[in-house]
């Protein structure tokens, strides 16, 4: 047995003194230690195979039978005592070597990365989904048709007589040929025709989409722009009726202190027919009318061009632009900014109107 | 239309306060929008009074120049004069520098004194000037804001005054009056006049009115004068083209006098400018009466007046010195020379009156509707008289109208009127309504009163006898709009009131809620949103060049396109075929914006035509099509899927401190388009692509399990990004997203759930380094057989180790079965076959 600790003798596993101080050792470097790599150091000098107690432990072979047992049980509380000791300091040690690791890793939360990226729907799609929605909830069905329409739907259909001025009035985009009697709509009012020839009455539908007007761009004008139209054929409506279904979308859109204002006009689809305004309580600079769109009890011309007897079912239909609706909801200053595509505008909404 | 308001206080009952605005505000509750306002004091300001220019000196000037120094009086002598203030002289004589030589001493002129206000804010004050003060401006009709011609000053024996000097000569020339400015809907062409508005003016407020035509003393019959002959031997839809002309002769006119004052300024007010004395008494008369009527130089015209239709190649010169050739279906105006006006459009030049004209020939006519409609449309000549020709004219106001021009051509011109007049043509028959009792209070809501009925009905002037059913209405000839018992009711309701219609609401019957397609469109355009795209909206005008390079795959190959008859702009005359080149022209805006790392979407129709277009003609209206007839339009209704496209541009994520941004590449447009696919529940099938708009190496296409190419995705061409000034690497997709909206599965059957431990193998193959990974993994897939849970390709490898033009795919094969625990044996055995499947087929060896 060369290989021992430098300048210790190996101590008698039954010299309880010597073997008590070699234990008192070991547990003052246990105390001693500030790391987890000291506490390691500790332990190898303490409790490895070359310390003292180790050592005294191996020596028990070799003793005189009769000293084993005596010898046995001095080493065994002995180490016992240091592994308890180990084991205490270790629990410590990590605790707090636990914490310190959590405190270094804190970081400056204010400066955290965006990594993801925020989408963002358009005002003016998210805006029809609610409009949408709003009449979904009141049992109507939400209609759609094509943006290249025959001619037939989008006026003759409609009572726009083919030499009147109110056709001119549309200010069409013709498709070539225009032999071939095709056109962009001018509104979504063709999609209430394939409605009512498509669907059984009562009918009570909501057509959103795209238009087309050969207008220039402008702060309030766009070749292109968005519409909602609505149709109720039914027996027995009235124009109350068509007031009433206004007024409490009007109500869901603008709150409950909305109301409408109805005044005469004349559109070829309709007779009567009415310009829409709305109170809109909270609009810029106090509450005040706005213009908002037409309507009036469908004319019966158009209800015949679709198969319907006009004496036994009458109806009613408006319709409301969304960009006009967006601008003076939501207070947009310039229709520009909707249809240029400046990412700015779709992500100052985010997913919300 | 614009109402100067002293002339409907002539016959309504317009309060001496009310401003144009208030007129509006009335007329808004009959149905005529506003429009705006013209008031001549909004910019003009006195005093402006009558001066006499006493005394004019001529000073030259060193600049070549003479101006005219001149003493103008402005109160009457031996007056005082009343106005006080800077500049205003109290002698009543100022001293005024005018630069214009058309005036002499002792002229009457209108004088802006000093604190009077100009059009054009321009404020009169005393200033020196060429070595005078000059107190004051004698001012032309331009300055003053009445008339363009400012080649000289005002002087006013020039248009027939001699006022007192002092006059207010604002009042002298009518410029206190005011215009109410209303928007006439296009049905209500009786609204074109003084008479029909003041009408209105009287339904709107309650009050009195009276007819401007029964104020003119018209004879019952015309007999004896010029001649005048209906030859239509081809009306419109059955319709002469016209079935009245009223012709009144009035000899010895001075044509050349001037228009009154308050005439020019009623007709400047209604924004018609004053030509000379016999066209301003025309347009007087139409602008009163609503009906246009024509003055001829009598002298010219050769032989009898026959109104025709046009000849092939016939030809006229206007009025306005255009010379036009004529279409077979304009209705002509013609004497023995030819065609002398394309009737109720315009007139021609060789009979127009000239200063010189001393007999004219009166023609108050009632023409075609759609005959009218269409010449004007042909010739592109709207005038006030086809606009309202066009909308309806009152057939009992011609002669009415005839007999007006030619008694202020005999009060203002001093002509002699003949006897004899023409008058041929047949009346129409008056239109008769039968009104049923309950009608107009069902259709309405409102519980009208028989009293209610009859009295807004007589108010509008037509004739109501009660019937058994409810009431036979007789409408007023100048209503050409009412027809149907609905055109009576809504008459009712608007004399009533719209806002006393009460507001019920009806309940729709249960509905079905969103379709799916529309369910499906809004989970892809949220879901897009959600993985942090921009939704954007574009134009669908594109150029024939996009439309080639973006909506076709290969080069070259041509699909047809809608273009537009009358687009914006030429160069963006087509209807997209593809997403892409609106949403590369919304990254383009944004980058020149300093926005440079994009995700943008846009959701919308593009425009496919196939071989049938349109229908060679339409339907009538209000009659349902026949079914052939319904099927042929919706036939001829280009196709127009709905197509989501794509483009990402810079990187993933704003750069930050402890973040660096990831650019976008080609595996990003794929997983969008995975994204749209996933979230409907279909499956993409992925492929090496080939379009000419993307990366020859970097494109995908996209199809369903069937083999429908639904739309690519990848890096676009890198010449396409240099010409379109994009950024290099930029990726795009797009997609029919229809067509996955019809593969989604209308039903999931649900998937046994193994509790069984998954076994996991791991595989390496070598393949030529053009087969794609993607066969590759479904050759193991098919190989692996029902134990293969998943499959997943984990890497891919070409370089050192690996033969050239080889590549190795390392695979993650997971094996599970649904009734026991696998033995690595039987993983093994799986994973063999898969290799062999795999090997068979690309010759693929294990590494």
């Amino acid at each position: 047995m060369t290989d021992t600790l430098p300048g210790a003798a190996i101590p008698n596993p039954l010299d309880e003194a010597a073997i008590t101080a070699a234990v008192e050792d070991a547990i003052a470097a246990i105390a001693a230690a500030s790391s987890l790599e000291e506490l390691k150091a500790v332990r190898l000098a303490h409790t490895g195979e070359k310390s003292p107690l180790s050592l005294a432990n191996r020596e028990i072979g070799g003793l005189a039978k009769e000293h084993k047992a005596a010898a046995g049980k001095l080493m065994g509380s002995s180490r016992g005592r240091v592994n308890q000791a180990l084991a205490a300091r270790t629990q410590v040690l990590e605790a707090e070597n636990d914490a310190r690791i959590l405190v270094e890793e804190t970081v400056d939360v204010t400066a955290a990365p965006r990594r993801r990226r925020a989408g963002a729907r358009h005002p003016l799609s998210t805006l029809q989904d609610r409009v949408s929605d709003i009449f979904v909830g009141m049992g109507w069905e939400i209609a759609e048709g094509p943006e290249v329409e025959s001619e037939w739907f989008n006026f003759d259909a409609l009572n726009f007589k083919p030499d009147h001025p109110a056709r001119e009035m549309q200010d069409t985009f013709f498709v070539e040929p225009p032999e071939a009697h095709l056109l962009m709509r001018t509104h979504t009012s063709p999609v209430q025709v394939r409605s009512m020839l498509e669907r059984e009455v009562p009918i009570y539908v909501l057509c959103p989409g795209k238009v087309f007007r050969t207008d220039e761009l402008d702060a309030t004008h766009t070749p292109v722009f968005h519409q909602f139209e609505g149709l109720a054929i039914d027996k027995d409506l009235s124009m109350a009726d068509l007031r009433g279904t206004l007024e409490h979308f009007a109500r869901q859109m603008f709150g409950d202190e909305a109301s409408i204002r109805l005044r005469p006009n004349y559109f070829p689809f309709t007779e009567p027919s009415a310009e829409l305004d709305i109170w809109h309580p909270g609009a810029k600079g106090g509450p005040r009318w706005i213009e908002w769109g037409g309507c009036g009890m469908v004319n019966p011309n158009v209800l015949r061009a679709a198969g319907i007897d006009p004496d036994i079912y009458s109806g009613f239909a408006f319709g409301m632009g969304i960009e006009r609706t967006l601008m003076f909801r939501n207070e947009v200053g310039d229709m520009r900014d909707m249809i240029e595509g400046d990412v700015r505008f779709s992500e100052h909404f985010g997913m919300e109107i | 239309m614009r109402i100067p308001l002293s002339w409907l206080r002539e016959f309504a009952q317009v309060p001496a306060d009310a401003t144009a605005e208030d007129v509006m505000a009335d007329l808004v509750k009959v149905g005529f929008e506003e429009e705006e306002v013209h008031r001549p004091t909004d910019e003009l300001t006195g005093p402006v009074v009558v001066g006499q220019v006493l005394s004019l000196v001529k000073e030259p000037q060193t600049n070549g120049k003479t101006i005219n120094w001149c003493q103008v009086r402005v109160v009457p002598e031996g007056q005082e004069q009343k106005l006080t203030g800077e500049g205003i002289d109290p002698s009543g004589v100022q001293g005024i520098i005018c630069g214009a030589h058309n005036f002499v001493e002792g002229d009457k002129v209108v004088v802006t004194l000093p604190g009077a206000v100009l059009p054009g804010n321009f404020r009169i004050s005393a200033r020196k000037t060429y070595g005078h003060l000059s107190a004051g401006m004698i001012a032309s009709v331009r300055e003053l804001g009445i008339g363009d011609d400012h080649d000289g000053i005002l002087v006013l024996s020039r248009i027939g005054l001699d006022p007192e000097i002092g006059t207010d000569a604002m009042e002298l020339l009518g410029l206190y009056d005011q215009a109410a400015e209303i928007n006439v809907t296009p049905d209500r062409g009786y609204a074109f006049s003084i008479r029909g508005v003041a009408r209105e003016y009287a339904h709107a407020t309650g009050t009195s009115f009276v007819d401007p035509a029964s104020k003119v003393n018209a004879p019952a019959t015309l007999q004896g004068g010029y001649g005048v002959k209906l030859n239509d031997d081809a009306p419109i839809y059955g319709k002469p083209g016209c079935d009245r002309f009223v012709a009144r002769t009035v000899r010895g006119v001075d044509a050349s006098r001037p228009t009154p004052p308050w005439m020019t300024a009623r007709l400047r007010l209604a924004g018609v400018r004053s030509i000379s004395l016999p066209v301003d008494i025309s347009n007087y008369v139409m602008l009163e009466l609503g009906q246009p009527n024509h003055c001829y130089d009598l002298d010219k015209l050769a032989g009898d007046i026959v109104v025709r239709r046009a000849v092939a190649g016939e030809k006229i010169t206007t009025l306005d010195d255009k010379e036009r050739t004529l279409d077979v279906e304009d209705l002509l105006i013609t004497d023995d020379s030819g065609a002398i006006g394309i009737a109720g459009v315009m007139g021609g030049a060789h009979t127009e009156v000239s200063d010189s004209t001393t007999n004219i020939l009166v023609e108050a006519a009632h023409f075609d509707e759609v005959s009218i409609a269409r010449s004007r449309r042909r010739h592109k000549l709207p005038s006030e008289a086809s606009k309202r020709f066009e909308r309806g004219v009152d057939w009992h106001v011609a002669n009415i109208a005839a007999q007006r021009v030619v008694d202020l051509l005999v009060e203002l011109a001093g002509g002699t009127a003949d006897e004899a007049g023409t008058d041929v043509g047949t009346a129409p028959d008056a239109v008769v309504i039968d009104l049923p009792a309950e009608f107009a209070a069902a259709r309405i809501g409102i519980d009208f009163t028989e009293e209610q009925i009859t009295t807004s009905l007589e108010d509008l002037g037509a004739v109501v006898e009660k019937t058994a059913a409810g009431y036979r209405v007789t409408a007023p000839s100048w209503r050409n709009d009412l027809e149907t018992k609905e055109d009576l009711s809504e008459e009712i309701a608007r004399l009533v009131g719209y806002d006393n219609i009460p507001s019920t609401l009806p309940v729709a019957p249960p509905g079905r809620g969103l379709s799916r397609s529309q369910q499906q469109k809004r989970r892809v355009v949220q879901a897009l949103a959600d993985a942090g795209l921009t939704e954007v909206l574009s134009y669908p005008f594109v150029s024939k060049a996009a439309n080639d390079t973006f909506g076709v795959a290969a080069e070259g190959a041509a699909r047809p396109a809608l273009k537009l008859a009358n687009p914006i702009s030429e160069e963006q005359g087509f209807l997209r075929t593809s997403m892409l080149p609106g949403l590369i022209e919304v990254a383009r805006c944004n980058h020149s914006r300093g926005f440079r790392d994009l995700a943008l979407y846009e959701v919308g129709s593009v425009f496919l035509p196939g071989e049938k277009l349109g229908t060679d003609s339409i339907p009538p209206l209000g009659v349902k099509p026949s079914d052939e007839v319904l099927d042929a339009l919706y036939d001829g209704v280009p196709h127009q899927p709905l197509h989501i496209g794509a483009v990402l541009t810079g990187h993933d994520s704003p750069a930050a401190a402890t973040h660096a941004p990831r650019a976008w590449d080609w595996a990003d447009a794929l997983d969008v388009a995975r994204l749209m696919a996933d979230v409907l529940g279909v499956e993409l099938v992925v492929s090496q692509g080939s379009h000419q708009a993307f990366h020859p190496g970097r494109a995908a296409q996209l199809a369903l399990r069937n083999g429908d190419v639904v739309g690519y995705a990848g890096e676009l061409h890198p010449k396409l990004l240099a010409a379109h000034d994009m950024p290099a690497r930029s990726v795009a997709v797009e997609v029919n997203v229809e067509a996955l909206f019809d593969a989604a599965p209308d039903v999931i059957v649900a998937k046994h759930i193994s509790g069984f431990p998954v076994a996991t193998q791991d595989v390496a193959l070598v393949v030529p380094e053009d087969v794609p990974a993607d066969q590759v993994l479904s050759a193991l897939r098919e190989g692996a057989g029902e134990l293969l849970e998943d499959v997943a390709l984990f890497d891919v490898y070409a370089g050192p180790g690996i033969e050239e033009g080889k590549k190795s795919l390392a695979f993650g094969l997971r094996f599970r079965a649904d009734d026991r625990t696998l033995t690595a044996d039987e993983a093994s055995e799986a994973r063999a076959a898969a290799v062999a499947v795999a090997a068979e087929r690309f010759g693929a060896v294990q590494r």
